[in-house]
């Protein structure tokens, strides 16, 4: 007998999209209504969630469906990291003409996708929830229709999405004529370490899971896309799919393969070190902030997944306070490009910060701490994220790693200090709008004491992620 | 459990630094904010006077030692003094209480950051010298990069933004290799307190590498010849004050950590790598000495002579020897007193002229008396003459240098002579001669709290120049057990190598 009670969530949240959508469509102008029920609902939802995780653990629907630390965890940090997206966001939809019911319905119904994908453990469910997040992404890239970029952003990750998820199931059925199931568990089972059909099957999985997460060499869509799209759609991207992405990579490395672990440890690493080195070097010469958040999150990613292609316990761990801190400053950062406005034209271009510690001095302190942060400099948050991956890597005695990734973090520190240098020493332009909604503030507030304050008191992060064991 | 005084120390400015945040900009409390991060840096240094005071000079242990458990089963916050770092907290708290004193008339706009900027680099210093901590020590350690990129690119000179990447990146890429260190270190033997890293050694397998990125860290911070062109940058374009930290209190934290960690934890590599010391730290003595003979910027010529000085540092820690070591901690103290006096006094007629070219000045002595009397003093000071604070530190290391290696020893001495050249000649060029500028006829001499500033400078230089008991005493026990764990540790293992 299946206990419904695990999967309350994603009956949750699919329900109340679906509830929304036809409250859109009996109900005029009822967009207001759906973004805001739709928060609420994403609390509610969080509520259920942190409720759910002190129970144990279990394995639904002939254990393809899993619920445990991990997948709690990394589903408690996506909705909280959603619910902040849809506060920080709500203002810029309405002064770009784009705040209709269908936003909210889509972004809830991609987070549907990205929980099914977190949670799962056979090889459908997993394709299932990747598809229907990536559906939904579609759409939201091109969401503002009317923008060219937008339109053309939303197609061009269609395309190359469509392409990898095709090379990914090309990847699934491999391995599955190879063992038989589609079932990590089952595929743990029948593995035969001479079958080169599962390391073939293996690189094909990885080069669709490492195009969702923007890892060298499948950035390509990145810059456009992240410069094309809304903003609200930008801060969306930037987060939510690398933490679902991530949890599949840990747990379709880990949990049947890990015995596998010298045919999948070198893509790993070359995917990492590509992306450090790339994202450094690559942020260096751009002038659109967006853009140069894709460059920098194509680096962090290389970070992410040096701490996944260590093998041990303390990798994955490493890996997902990663994460976590890096959803935490691009949170600050986009809730510091939000405020970039006068009536209602948004600004993201560097040269737009030009001299803004003198009229923002809070705005700017935010952005510097932020920047220093994910620069990787002590005692700031951003330099744990990185300590902990280092850690993990250290203990293996991968010291060419750890050397590629801290030098390609000084290269990284020059284009965050670029942007310091105009925040702070440059001649000051027009003021910015300084009316912004409480949401928006109180984002960038919590997100950088976070970011400033973390240092102090780490221990029950670091508790809480020391629960999440694979091996 | 004791009053954390050391952690209060740390904090104190931190706090006040937050404080001055909230101050609003208008300008009655603007003035405000000035005497309340003076009166924060004053207590400071105060607590940290009553701290050598309560210090007990007879034990070599830790003292005033806080422990806590920071993050579980991994790393504790634990701070301590000894007779070495206790000498440093003081300069520190000195320095930046002259820093803030020193900052009404230099920087013309935006003093609040400014002073939060101070404050914060002081917290943040200190927190340097007292860590027992491998980690807790490299968080203070790089964090004093962001005040201090941001002092030098927000209040610095023409080419301020050059100046301060080339700071921050050259800093940066030294210290990175150091944490890989250190991570190393925490995997080789399962902690990262330096008390019981002392206690159990790291095997000599691994010393040799580990000491070689500590060493790049430490080199670049120094520095040393070939990594030190950043220096002269920074100096020149930073602030009067930022000079002042920099040059006081930046720089010897690399002595420091060379004291603390290279010969602390790694004996046997220190031993083996002396020889790449004692070259590098010959060059530095000789070619900057050169090189500093022929500036024309007073600012540069004086970072010049700062990175010589700090040649002759790292040539008496590493000659190993108790006069050596001794000699390098004293003329750490030394220069940091001196070269922020040099760096004030170049600030003083900078303000009055706009310019640090040595040529446009001349015949300063007929129209600023107590500004020529004090820049004398500093100025021999710098050379080294009996009597200042600067001799004893060289002398001592020149003995140290004297019982390993003559040749050494008898090349670093041709640096004094060197350094005498260059300052002298300097201290000529502008005081003496005749009036050609016709602008410094009209050039006011010392205001009082500019004088305030220098007397309180050289004071220390003179008093410890005739009288250097305090600070020996303070450190010498200190230092002698650090050699004696330095001096087994490496007569054990080459035994066990000759054994092998």
């Amino acid at each position: 007998m299946i206990d419904i009670n695990y999967i309350l969530p994603e009956i949750f949240i699919s329900i109340s999209l679906m509830f929304f959508l036809i409250i859109g469509v009996f109900k005029k102008n009822s967009s207001l209504l759906v973004y805001n029920f739709s928060i609420i609902s994403l609390i509610l939802l969080l509520a259920l969630l942190i409720n759910l995780s002190s129970t144990t653990n279990a394995s639904l629907f002939g254990s393809s469906y899993i619920i445990d630390n991990l997948a709690n965890f990394m589903k408690i940090i996506l909705v909280a990291s959603g619910i902040f997206v849809l506060l920080v966001s709500s203002k810029y939809l309405k002064l770009t003409n784009i705040f209709k019911i269908e936003y909210p319905v889509l972004i809830l119904s991609s987070m549907l996708g990205m929980m099914v994908m977190i949670s799962s453990n056979d090889l459908i469910v997993f394709y299932m929830g990747l598809e229907l997040q990536s559906l939904a992404l579609y759409v939201l890239a091109s969401f503002n229709r009317e923008n060219l970029l937008s339109s053309e952003s939303g197609l061009k990750y269609f395309v190359l999405s469509a392409l990898s998820s095709g090379i990914l199931l090309y990847g699934c059925s491999l391995i599955y004529g190879f063992s038989g199931s589609t079932n990590y568990n089952l595929i743990a089972q029948n593995i035969l370490h001479t079958d080169y059909g599962f390391t073939f099957g293996i690189v094909f999985i990885l080069v669709g899971l490492a195009f969702k997460i923007s890892a060298v060499p499948f950035h390509m869509w990145a810059p456009d896309v992240y410069q094309g799209s809304p903003t609200s759609v930008t801060i969306f991207f930037a987060i939510l799919p690398k933490i679902a992405a991530l949890t599949v990579f840990i747990r379709f490395l880990y949990v049947p393969f890990i015995n596998m672990i010298e045919h999948w440890q070198m893509i790993i690493v070359f995917l990492s070190i590509a992306s450090m080195i790339f994202g450094a070097i690559a942020a260096i010469g751009q002038n659109n902030l967006k853009r140069l958040v894709a460059y920098s999150s194509i680096g962090h990613m290389g970070y992410a997944l040096a701490g996944i292609s260590v093998g041990t316990n303390e990798g994955i761990q490493s890996s997902i306070i990663y994460i976590f801190i890096y959803l935490v400053m691009n949170l600050a950062f986009f809730s510091c490009l939000f405020m970039l406005r006068r009536g209602d034209k948004y600004f993201e271009k560097i040269e737009d910060l030009s001299g803004i510690s003198k009229n923002h001095p809070i705005l700017a302190l935010s952005l510097l701490l932020t920047l220093f942060s994910l620069a990787g400099i002590p005692p700031l948050a951003g330099f744990f994220a990185k300590f902990y991956i280092f850690l993990a890597v250290i203990e293996k005695q991968m010291y060419f790693l750890a050397l590629i990734g801290l030098l390609s973090s000084v290269v990284a520190a020059f284009y965050y200090l670029r942007i310091i240098k105009i925040m702070y020493f440059d001649e000051e332009k027009d003021k910015y709008d300084t009316d912004h909604n409480l949401g928006l503030k109180v984002s960038l507030i919590i997100s950088t004491i976070f970011i400033l304050l973390y240092f102090i008191y780490q221990g029950p992060l670091i508790e809480v992620i020391n629960k999440i064991n694979l091996i | 459990m004791n009053f954390p005084i050391l952690s209060s120390l740390i904090l104190l400015p931190s706090i006040g630094a937050f404080f001055i945040f909230f101050v609003k900009s208008s300008n009655k409390i603007y003035q405000a904010s000035k005497y309340l991060a003076l009166f924060i840096a004053l207590a400071n240094f105060l607590i940290s006077i009553y701290l050598w005071l309560i210090f007990d000079n007879s034990t070599s242990e830790f003292q005033f030692v806080e422990n806590k458990i920071w993050i579980k089963n991994f790393i504790n916050y634990k701070v301590g003094v000894d007779g070495i770092s206790i000498l440093f907290i003081i300069l520190t708290t000195f320095i930046a209480t002259l820093c803030i004193i020193a900052v009404n008339s230099s920087i013309s706009y935006r003093l609040k950051d400014f002073l939060i900027a101070i404050l914060l680099m002081e917290s943040l210093m200190i927190g340097v010298f007292c860590s027992l901590d491998l980690v807790i020590f490299y968080l203070f350690f790089e964090g004093g990069l962001i005040p201090m990129f941001l002092i030098i690119g927000i209040w610095g000179g023409e080419r301020r933004v050059y100046s301060a990447f080339k700071f921050f990146l050259y800093t940066l890429l030294g210290s990175v290799l150091m944490l890989i260190a250190i991570i190393s270190i925490y995997w080789i033997s399962g902690t990262t307190d330096i008390e019981k890293l002392y206690a159990i050694g790291i095997e000599t397998k691994y010393q040799n590498l580990l000491w070689l990125a500590f060493f790049s860290s430490f080199a670049v911070k120094t520095p040393m010849w070939p990594v030190h062109t950043w220096l002269p940058d920074a100096h020149v374009e930073a602030p009067t004050a930022g000079s002042v930290l920099l040059a006081a209190i930046l720089l010897k934290m690399a002595g420091y950590g060379f004291i603390r960690f290279s010969l602390g934890l790694f004996p046997f590599a220190s031993q083996y790598f002396v020889p790449l010391i004692y070259v590098l730290s010959l060059v530095a003595i000789i070619y900057t000495s050169l090189v500093a003979l022929m500036q024309q910027d007073m600012k540069k010529l004086i970072a010049y002579s700062s990175v010589a000085h700090m040649g002759f540092v790292t040539l008496g820690i590493f000659t190993m020897t108790q006069q050596g070591v001794e000699g390098s901690i004293f003329q750490m103290i030394s220069h940091g007193l001196i070269s922020s006096a040099l760096f004030l006094c170049v600030g003083v007629v900078y303000e009055r002229m706009h310019t640090r070219i040595i040529n446009e000045y001349g015949g300063l002595v007929s129209v600023m008396p107590k500004y020529s009397i004090l820049f004398m003093v500093f100025t021999l000071g710098a050379i080294g003459l009996p009597g200042t604070s600067g001799f004893i530190g060289e002398f001592l290391i020149l003995l140290g240098a004297f019982k390993k290696n003559f040749l050494v020893a008898i090349i670093a001495s041709l640096g004094v002579i060197l350094g005498a050249a260059y300052m002298l000649w300097m201290y000529k060029r502008i005081v003496f001669g005749k009036i050609i500028n016709e602008n410094i006829k009209k050039i006011p001499d010392l205001k009082k709290s500019e004088l305030l500033i220098l007397i309180c400078l050289a004071f220390p230089v003179l008093f410890f120049g005739f009288y250097p008991e305090p600070l020996v005493n303070t450190m010498e026990i200190s230092i002698e057990n650090l050699l004696e764990i330095y001096n087994s540790n490496t007569v054990f293992d080459q035994t066990k190598i000759y054994n092998d």
